[in-house]
């Protein structure tokens, strides 16, 4: 039998009170919201940049631009997987040239889904700037990828998985960090 | 649902979950298709076959296209400018071409069975694009997909398909496709060509234009093949269109909004009237739009994955 010790790193309001220094970090760095564009990674980023973009609208009065990517055919290891996993969508209504995209993501890991979410921006057009926010960053980065804004940091081992809820109701939203723990003798 | 499947040889044996798994990866697929650069790299490395044993410039075109769109290499094998006019054998050509090692052999033949018969001593996979009467399952995908976005469902639609029907791979697939999802389908045409027997597939048969075109959500018209109209089969063309040709005043019994389908290419003048076929009820260049996006989802279905690998 294998059990799963699990841990609250994040609940409902600890993700309200990140993300609400996410977008005080966005607004600052670009000196307003004028030129952002905000695109989540399908799927947990999705939720994610709504939030943020609602709240960019309270603090600023500014509709930013929101859409979503699916990185799927952009995967390194398209080849590497038994069944080909299934493909959402991709909805950027919307021009990037010249705009600065801000990626969202729920977890920064290995960089390699924002490596592939970086090429299939570059296939849509020539964005300003590509700047990338990420509720949690875990380590274990195997590309020289970094996040412009983080939510929190927290060091994880490879045995360890994130798990961010972030679907429906906002007062639900929790993260929580999972190690499957392996009895004696197995 | 987890895509298992290594062919896609007929729709017979897909389940309305399998349909519906194809048609939302078509969706994601023909987002890439409004794109000014209109090409991923999903099959990057990946080798994609036609090998077509029958003349076709449509479906070989629409797969090779897709192909690429995903970034595959994609290699045409007609039969006219290959060995099968020097006496290869169907399994001998295959196999020569599996030893080039492609990831999918896209195979159009004129005997019923063809794909199937090479996805059973190949390695690699097998997409059927025609196999005499038998099936045509990326048209069958194509024309769900097609009906899909114009009605928004396919449950309890009147769907009235006319022709050379017992001869038709399309509906062999069609009537897999969207029989399954519950339209109510009428088959029409000339008594030798719509046997009463088709009835078994759960379709109604008629004889009588009027009747099946009377209320019609959607009005598929088939090519009739000219090989066919020195046939016993069939009467003359002249004959034919006046019994089974859609015109004006036959598609006005139809309900307001129903559309016209097509397989392509059209006989203009004989199964549709000029006016119709360039109306706006016509949705013909909207099915050969579908074709690339489904079947850049059985490309990537098929293609990917260490499943197909050799």
């Amino acid at each position: 039998m294998r059990k799963t010790d699990r841990k609250v790193l994040l609940d409902s309001q600890g993700i309200e009170r990140v993300l609400s220094r996410l977008t005080h970090e966005i607004i600052e760095r670009n000196r307003g919201a004028e030129n952002i564009v905000l695109v989540g990674v399908c799927s947990g980023g999705v939720p994610l940049s709504q939030a943020i973009r609602e709240k960019i609208r309270e603090i600023e009065g500014v509709e930013v631009p929101a859409g979503f990517v699916d990185i799927t055919l952009y995967r390194d290891d398209l080849s590497k997987t038994v069944f080909q996993p299934q493909l959402k969508r991709t909805e950027i209504p919307f021009s990037i040239d010249e705009r600065k995209v801000v990626l969202v993501d729920d977890v920064l890991f290995t960089g390699r889904t924002i490596r592939a979410a970086m090429d299939a921006l570059i296939d849509l057009g020539r964005p300003r700037a590509i700047q990338l926010a990420v509720l949690i960053d875990r380590g274990h980065r195997e590309l020289p990828i970094r996040a412009d804004y983080v939510g929190r940091n927290v060091p994880t081992s490879w045995e360890e998985t994130v798990d961010v809820r972030v679907e429906g109701d906002r007062s639900q939203w929790c993260v929580e960090l999972n190690q499957i723990v392996s009895p004696k003798g197995e | 649902m987890e895509w298992r499947r290594r062919h896609v040889l007929g729709l017979s044996d897909f389940s309305p979950e399998e349909m519906e798994f194809v048609i939302d990866t078509a969706r994601s697929m023909e987002e890439v298709l409004t794109r000014d650069i209109k090409k991923v790299p999903a099959l990057r490395g990946k080798t994609v076959v036609n090998l077509f044993f029958e003349s076709s410039t449509r479906t070989r075109t629409s797969f090779e296209i897709a192909g690429k769109r995903l970034s595959a290499d994609v290699v045409n094998f007609t039969s006219s400018s290959s060995s099968t006019t020097k006496g290869e054998t169907l399994l001998d050509t295959a196999r020569n071409i599996e030893s080039m090692k492609p990831n999918v052999l896209v195979v159009r033949h004129s005997a019923s069975g063809a794909a199937r018969f090479l996805s059973q001593h190949v390695g690699c996979s097998v997409i059927n694009a025609g196999d005499g009467a038998n099936e045509h399952p990326s048209q069958g995908l194509l024309d769900l997909y097609t009906i899909l976005k114009a009605k928004g469902k396919i449950a309890g639609l009147k769907i009235a398909i006319v022709g050379d029907i017992l001869h038709s791979r399309v509906v062999g697939s069609d009537l897999h496709s969207l029989g399954r999802m519950g339209a109510k389908l009428w088959l029409c045409g000339p008594a030798t060509m719509v046997p009463k027997a088709l009835e078994k597939t759960g379709a109604r048969v008629t004889w009588n234009m009027r009747e099946a075109v009377k209320d019609a959500d959607v009005v598929m018209m088939l090519r009739i093949q000219s090989e066919r109209t020195k046939s016993p089969w069939f009467p003359s063309i002249r004959e034919y269109s006046r019994n089974f040709g859609l015109n004006r005043a036959l598609f006005s019994l139809a309900k307001d909004d129903a559309i016209i389908m097509h397989p392509g290419p059209i006989n203009r003048g004989v199964e549709l009237s000029d006016e119709l076929a360039d109306c706006a009820s016509s949705v013909v260049l909207d099915q050969v739009a579908s074709g690339v996006a489904v079947r850049m989802a059985l490309l990537y279905l098929l293609a990917g994955g260490s499943h197909a690998a050799h």
